[in-house]
């Protein structure tokens, strides 16, 4: 009897599946139980690294809910690669659509904030400029230079107050309100952290991060809404040392 | 075949840790005993940030044994590709002293399993078996070391002990062997061998490195003892003798202390490196 890797895998993840014919215990008996050591060895690794790497989630809906919720995702979705620090990538959206959460419409947006903070801190270093580097720039160029965004930058958009509820689960922070919030995710040195985002931030990191010069990113978030304050702005990511490099074309 | 005259120096005959990031202070101002540390490989495959920075470092002071989990060498289907670079990629930059992975598989159909499942010992898997480890030895152009698991089962289906198939292994491929005791011993308890047979039947000659790590009790649906390898605990007194006994007879080994659950304060998980070296110091090369 033959125990092909796509029997040994079905029976694994199904504990309702029977278990397959023609593994022992070497002692004349079929293995049994033995089989639900690697049932449980998988289950609870996957699911410790759900729990790992979504804390808030797992303190909004409890950490017996968590483990029923990681149960159900980790079965359709099990890790497509062997880097677990990427595990988890589908889980937003998974909360989104997972009908019995949807009434905690927010949960999404929070696992994307905790998913982010993962990848931020895997993202490559980069070395930032000066805090004063913009004021060497002539003041008619300003509006014509590109500037890089370090690669552990995340800026997130979201109609929940996804900061509030971070570091009010994490920070012992105050309880959230119901406003939306935009965040991003900055690394000053390797330690990421989720910084709530000024009306307008959004856009302008956007045209930014997608090679625009500032004066476009500041017109553009100005149009986003007229309360867009440019020097608060640049002075987050300044102090994040999100940005490494200013480009004055020639 | 792999041409093993190209294989790098080894690891030197020293206790060494499995490296968790909560001791790297302490490893950098008093390491004591421990001579080199092993990583997971698959714990380092992200662009940048800490744990890159950290293995910069910790390169710079000890030999590094890169440790992989997650290649799925006894898996069915062929070995990922973009997995393979990966590891080139690690490899290529750290330039680490030995690299290993496990005789087990943990991928199949696009799903990574996390965990090191059971391989039948057949014929078939040993073709299998060599054929992924000619594709990863020329893939990162270096020698590597094959893991024995922990067994809570077997199949119908072997025609091979354990012992016979990794020589064979061996022999095909010119790879060298990763010895974890605590693996022989959990897995002899669990199919209900002899440990110390075990051991007469391995090719002890070609070990490059020892593991030992605890483990967890268990039983069975019959009342017998079913041990669970955890690596969440300190090595047991019949694990440090079948280590005397090992070394008896490969003569002084590089041995690693796994501690991956559970992770302890470093004065103790040190503590277990100096039981190692005391191990060592009993035999002479």
């Amino acid at each position: 009897m033959t125990v092909s890797q796509t029997i040994f895998r079905k029976a694994l993840l199904d504990s309702q599946k029977d278990r397959p014919v023609g593994l022992s215990d070497s002692n004349g008996h079929p293995a049994g139980s033995r089989f639900d050591v690697y049932r449980n060895n998988v289950a609870v690794a996957l699911s410790e690294a759900l729990a790992t790497g979504f804390p808030v989630i797992a303190k909004l809906i409890g950490e017996e809910n968590f483990g029923a919720v990681a149960g159900v995702f980790l079965r359709q979705s099990p890790p497509s690669s062997p880097v677990m620090m990427h595990y988890g990538a589908g889980f937003p959206d998974f909360l989104r659509s997972f009908e019995p959460l949807k009434h905690l419409g927010y949960l999404g947006d929070v696992a994307d904030l905790e998913l982010a903070l993962r990848r931020s801190y895997h993202a490559a270093d980069a070395t930032p400029i000066a805090p004063d580097a913009l004021a060497t720039v002539p003041p008619e160029a300003l509006g014509e230079v590109s500037i890089g965004v370090a690669p552990s930058v995340i800026p997130l958009q979201s109609n929940w107050p996804i900061h509030a509820i971070w570091a009010f689960n994490m920070q012992n922070g105050p309880k959230p309100e119901a406003i939306s919030q935009d965040a991003i995710i900055l690394r000053p040195d390797f330690d990421p952290e989720p910084h709530l985002l000024p009306a307008g931030g959004f856009t302008c990191l956007a045209s930014l991060m997608s090679g625009e010069p500032l004066g476009v990113a500041a017109a553009k978030a100005t149009e986003s809404d007229k309360d867009f304050d440019l020097g608060a702005t640049l002075t987050l990511l300044l102090s994040g040392n999100a940005l490494t490099s200013i480009t004055i074309p020639t | 075949m792999y041409d093993a005259s190209r294989s790098p120096q080894g690891l030197p005959n020293l206790p060494g840790v499995g490296y968790k990031p909560q001791h790297y202070s302490d490893l950098i101002a008093s390491p004591g005993t421990v001579g080199w540390l092993e990583i997971h490989a698959e714990n380092y495959m992200g662009d940048g940030g800490r744990p890159i920075a950290q293995l910069r470092q910790l390169t710079e002071r000890f030999p590094i044994s890169v440790h992989g989990v997650g290649l799925s060498i006894g898996g069915e289907g062929r070995l990922d590709p973009e997995h393979l670079v990966r590891l080139k990629h690690l490899v290529g930059w750290l330039n680490p002293t030995v690299f290993s992975e496990h005789l087990a598989w943990s991928t199949h159909e696009g799903a990574f399993l996390n965990d090191l499942l059971p391989l039948p010992y057949t014929e078939d898997t040993l073709t299998r078996v060599c054929d992924h480890i000619d594709v990863l030895q020329n893939t990162i152009g270096r020698q590597m070391m094959l893991e024995n698991p922990s067994s809570y089962l077997a199949f119908d289906e072997s025609t091979l002990s354990e012992p016979d198939f990794l020589r064979e292994v061996t022999k095909r491929t010119g790879c060298s062997l990763l010895l974890d005791v605590n693996n022989v011993f959990v897995s002899a308890t669990n199919l209900n061998y002899d440990p110390k047979q075990y051991i007469a039947d391995y090719p002890l000659e070609y070990v490059g490195e020892i593991h030992l790590g605890g483990h967890d009790e268990d039983q069975d649906d019959h009342g017998k003892p079913l041990l669970i390898d955890s690596h969440g605990a300190p090595v047991v007194a019949p694990v440090w003798a079948l280590l005397d006994h090992t070394l008896a007879l490969s003569g002084p080994r590089p041995i690693l202390i796994e501690w991956d659950n559970d992770v302890p304060e470093w004065p103790i998980l040190h503590t277990e490196a100096a039981r190692a070296e005391i191990a060592l110091s009993k035999v002479t090369a």
